[in-house]
């Protein structure tokens, strides 16, 4: 009695199997979908952090995109960077463009201090929404709104909250270049830049537009648009456009005689070993 | 009697009309007005004066440019300062004309006597070039140029007037107030808007918590052909245009049309008003009622302000700022605009300066949704609050459209409602900023 | 100067909150506890007291030790769990099951999905259901209603379900059965909170005046079951009983009222519920008169959760404008 009942149960458990297996093994070959297995070497070497930075909704669409152009001039992870790149071309057999390291910085340096508020935002914690009803709550229309769109952008935990000074800073070991921020931040204060060695950077971290009085009174620390930076420059790195200083990145040699000359401190400079102090001038007798 | 209202939605926020009775008081005139160029809805005026210019009250000192826009009258006599830039009450730096006043001259062609002009004497094409030329916009508060609902585009057809004297808002009393000191005047007024859109038939919307009102216009109906009085059951956003069209004639404008769609044309009651004035005294606007109300305001008031009167003498003359200010709002609780500082100037969209305690502007913690459905069913628009707000939460702008964002009129029932403080609107807000941009990018 | 607050539109908030909504419904359960004290003496109100003392306890620990969150216990939300799970077992089931219970619900029913308002069961009922389920001894063991001694030890749908199987027909069970009277005061044998159609229905009448709930669910709830049950009556009132015994008889006063009406596991619109309401209905009768089971609306309410996703995608509510 009971062996037959484990008997039954046995074989309708086995001819279910079987008739799965044969189910299964018919459908994968009737709705086999081909495609170039080269996509699947593409992809393994890609990240695979799906952050959206090449301009792809993730490493496949990418890996297809590589395949199907035949050509990667347009193409680039800025999360893996060159090597990956790289290998990718030595599995397609083409020819990789090379990109120089990108960063982002973050141009507003609007601490409460130098920036203050002129009145109380209540409204939702993000920045687009907060942007969309108005300039701010400080008196720089340009400047960090402090909600912190780009910190919940970031994938790779690389931008976050300095809670003393309001501000977003970014962690450089972290920073891949995405780009996610650059988007997620409706006043445009996040820049990628190229990487300079030892992670030394020297920008303008201001985004204030309006005229210098205007801009000084908003904001302690604001570019003026004085110039005096854009004439001091040997390098002719500096551009001036609507009263703001900009400093491309590929000129600059970072010699840092604009930071010297900056009246306000809007150009800052990172990473750089301390000045030595100026020896003092010998006392006039 | 069963009143008419709007079927989809809507809510009941206490109604705390502390100036209702007020009577209009105008404001003395402020040493300095600061005029903006943008009071409107589309491109703001250009300025036709320059520095040093002398102006009389009522002189057009900005010209429309372009389509939607509208011109702009000097509020004041006196010497322009200068034309300058200083902040709205958004925030951003926006031009505005600076004039010292000197006296109180007017132009000459203004009719200034306080004789009823009763005969429409103006053609159609008259009243609404006279329209135009006055800078007349839609005083409820969106400020769209008159003149060009008065033109409907070509293959539609204006049916019927639908006036706007609902004042759903909370607070706000200057509608009511101006319908029981200007009624003649404003039967008027609306006998020339029908006359330039080229309707024969009228509807006053008025709600019934405005009792007094609907009696005298009642009275007054009988004097003029073609208009009609409704009065309204009491609810939010009845002021809206298309819940007051519902709430009137019982049709439903189509989601991403306009009114003219359905034949209806929506004014409001000041802007009848302001349409007397013009077209029969010749004075263009540069002027209105303003509500100064707030719960801790020492002399709630409804008072007659210049253009380009800076906030803070509107409250001064309702008795100064309370200690307890923790907002100051151009326009009604639901709708307006919290301002950035009290020298922002009064413009023609200006309805009322509500002043907020501290305690009562705040907003409360915001808890989980606990899916009540509180806010679908009092949305007007007959959308999802709750689903909108988690698309624009997780930029899911494309699912976003397919739920009709767009439809949103923003009239903030859903974030009045949500027993969790959740704030939908300001996510639905973002979503169809988004998803507005989108469209707008697919089309180009 | 103090500066002033900016923020978006509206500016004012209606006085409803979570709070309110959450003591608005403990308060209208409040009669129907004292009627089953009443009817089941202290037992009941110990088992309530247990069953809320230890949701509310867990909703602490999973908040504190898994979801790292803030402190959720005062919302209330946890106190309903309690008391409706008291509502919905026995008043004879041992202490620890009525702990096990309230573990389930919340641990799992409500917690693991993330807390308040992430459900998409509803946390009652799967607690419930899994006593019964696993436990179905001590779940189906009614003590007597002090009220009752002629029908002590089974239910009312237990004495029809039993008697229809053993061959009788309904005729022959009525007298054996209270009547609907009896039924809508409350004198019989069930579950702590099932018992007293009449409080129920005016705790339910509380809930609508102050708006927790509207009308859309109970009413295709019962409504639907009145309906079809009275369909099956007419074609054959020999097999199945008269309607009104269905509507006034187990949970389903208690289910229609509180269990479908959960705002958490309820579709959003009012046609979707109507849609859900009447589901759970024709689910309710079809397990009662065909089923295993003497009673199902637990599962017709667990079953009718599991479709409101896809209720929510598919029934919108009536768009403005819509039709052109």
């Amino acid at each position: 009695m009971i062996l037959t009942l484990v008997f039954n149960t046995i074989l309708v458990l086995s001819i279910i199997g079987v008739l799965a297996a044969v189910i299964l093994a018919v459908a994968a070959k009737k709705f086999k979908v081909e495609e170039d297995p080269r996509i699947d070497d593409v992809e393994g070497s890609l990240p695979g952090a799906n952050c959206g930075g090449c301009g792809f909704a993730g490493c496949r669409a990418f890996a297809e995109a590589c395949v199907k152009e035949m050509e990667l001039s347009n193409l680039f992870c800025p999360v893996g960077g060159n090597d990956c790149m790289g290998s990718v071309a030595d599995i397609l057999g083409l020819e990789a463009v090379k990109k120089a390291p990108q960063t982002a910085v973050v141009r507003c340096n609007g601490t409460c201090e130098h920036r203050p508020k002129t009145n109380n935002y209540d409204g939702s914690v993000s920045c687009a929404i907060a942007s969309s009803l108005y300039a701010g709550d400080t008196g720089c229309a340009y400047g960090c709104l402090g909600c912190g769109d780009c910190v919940t952008a970031c994938e790779f935990d690389a931008i976050h909250m300095n809670a003393e000074t309001g501000l977003p800073e970014v962690d450089d070991e972290k920073c891949v270049a995405c780009g996610a921020c650059v988007t997620a931040c409706p006043k445009t204060l996040i820049e990628l830049r190229k990487k300079m060695p030892k992670d030394r950077k020297v920008y303008v971290s201001c985004r204030n537009m309006d005229k210098g009085a205007a801009a000084k009174k908003a904001c302690s620390t604001a570019c003026i648009g004085c110039t005096k930076c854009f004439k001091e420059c040997p390098f002719e790195a500096i551009t001036m456009e609507k009263n703001l200083a900009f400093i491309d990145a590929d000129k600059c040699k970072l010699c840092r005689k604009c930071v010297s000359v900056c009246p306000t401190g809007a150009i800052v400079e990172e990473n750089f070993p301390p000045r030595k102090v100026k020896k003092e001038e010998a006392p006039a007798l | 009697m069963v009143l008419k209202t709007f079927k989809i939605g809507g809510i009941h926020p206490a109604e705390n009309k502390l100036s209702a009775n007020a009577s209009i008081q105008a404001l003395a005139i402020p040493k300095t007005v600061y005029i903006p160029m943008a009071q409107h809805i589309g491109a703001p005026a250009t300025p036709l004066i320059k520095k040093g210019d002398m102006v009389k009250v009522g002189q057009m000192i900005g010209k429309a440019s372009g389509f939607v826009s509208a011109n702009i009258h000097s509020s004041v006599s006196g010497k322009v300062k200068k034309i300058d830039q200083i902040l709205d009450s958004s925030g951003y730096k926006k031009d505005v004309v600076v004039i010292d006043v000197e006296g109180d001259e007017w132009e000459e062609t203004i009719d200034r006597s306080a004789e009823l002009v009763k005969e429409i004497t103006m053609s159609q094409d008259e009243i609404k070039t006279r329209i135009a030329e006055s800078g007349i916009v839609g005083l409820g508060g969106a400020t769209f140029p008159t003149h060009i609902k008065l033109s409907p585009p070509p293959g539609n057809s204006a049916e019927v007037l639908i006036i706007n004297a609902v004042e759903c808002e909370p607070y706000l009393t200057a509608d009511h107030q101006i319908m029981l000191e200007k009624g003649e005047e404003i039967m008027i007024g609306v006998s020339i808007l029908m006359k330039g859109i080229g309707v024969d038939k009228a509807i006053i919307g008025i709600e019934n918590n405005k009792k007094d009102a609907i009696a005298y216009f009642k009275k007054l109906a009988k004097g003029y052909q073609g208009i009609e009085i409704t009065p309204l059951k009491v609810q939010y956003p009845q002021g809206g245009e298309k819940q007051l069209i519902a709430a009137t004639i019982g049709k439903e404008v189509p989601s991403g049309a306009l009114p003219i769609a359905i034949g209806a044309v929506v004014n409001n009651v000041a802007t009848a008003y302001a349409v007397y004035e013009a077209v029969q005294k010749n004075k263009p606007l540069f002027e209105r009622i303003v509500t100064v109300t707030g719960k801790s305001v020492a002399k709630p008031c409804n008072l007659l302000v210049r253009g380009g009167t800076p906030v803070n003498d509107l409250i001064e003359a309702a008795g100064g700022l309370p200690e307890d200010t923790g907002k100051v709002i151009s326009g009604g609780p639901m709708m307006g605009k919290a301002i950035v500082n009290l020298e922002v100037p009064s413009a023609k969209g200006t309805s009322g300066i509500l002043i907020m305690q501290d305690t009562e502007s705040a907003r409360e913690k915001m808890d989980a949704c606990i899916r009540c459905a509180k806010c679908v069913k009092v949305c007007p628009m007959g959308i999802e609050p709750y689903l909108l707000m988690s698309l624009s939460e997780k930029s899911m702008w494309e699912k976003s459209e397919n739920c009709n964002v767009m439809d949103c009129i923003e009239c903030g029932s859903c974030s009045f409602t949500c027993p969790s403080n959740r704030p939908l609107l300001d996510f639905i807000r973002l979503g169809k900023g988004t998803v507005g941009q989108i469209i707008r990018n697919r089309k180009s | 100067m103090k500066l002033l607050t900016v923020s978006p539109s509206p500016h004012i908030k209606g006085d409803e909150s979570v709070k309110k909504i959450m003591y608005g419904v403990v308060l209208s359960l409040i009669p129907a506890l004292i009627a089953s004290t009443f009817f089941f003496g202290w037992q009941a109100l110990m088992i309530t007291a247990v069953s809320v003392t230890s949701c509310v306890l867990f909703e602490y620990l999973f908040q504190k030790i898994f979801l790292k969150g803030e402190n959720t216990i005062l919302d209330g939300s946890a106190i309903i769990t309690g008391l409706l799970l008291a509502f919905n077992v026995p008043s004879s089931l041992p202490i620890w099951l009525v702990v096990l219970g309230a573990l389930i619900s919340i641990g799992v029913g409500k917690m693991s999905f993330g807390g308040l308002g992430q459900n998409l069961f509803n946390p009652v009922l799967v607690g419930r259901v899994f006593v019964l389920i696993s436990y179905p001894v001590q779940m189906t063991s009614w003590t007597a209603n002090s009220t009752v001694d002629a029908f002590s030890g089974a239910t009312p749908l237990g004495l029809l379900k039993e008697g229809l199987k053993s061959g009788q027909s309904v005729s022959q069970l009525i007298p054996s059965l209270p009547s609907n009277l009896d039924l809508f005061y409350g004198s019989m044998t069930g579950s702590l909170g099932e018992i007293s159609a009449m409080l129920l229905l005016l705790g339910g009448l509380y809930m609508l005046y102050k708006k927790i709930i509207t009308w859309h669910i109970p009413v295709a709830v019962l409504g639907s079951m009145f309906v079809l049950q009275g369909i099956l009556y007419l074609v054959n009132s020999e097999l199945y009983i008269n309607p009104l015994f269905h509507i006034l008889s187990g949970g389903a006063m208690l289910g229609a009222i509180y269990m479908a009406t959960d705002m958490v596991t309820s579709p959003m619109s009012p046609k979707g519920q109507l849609i859900y309401g009447t589901a759970i209905g024709i689910i309710t009768i079809c397990i009662r008169n065909f089923g295993a089971y003497p009673e199902g609306i637990s599962f017709a309410i667990l079953i009718m959760n599991g479709v409101v996703p896809l209720i929510n995608n598919y029934v919108k509510p009536t768009r403005f404008g819509g039709k052109a």
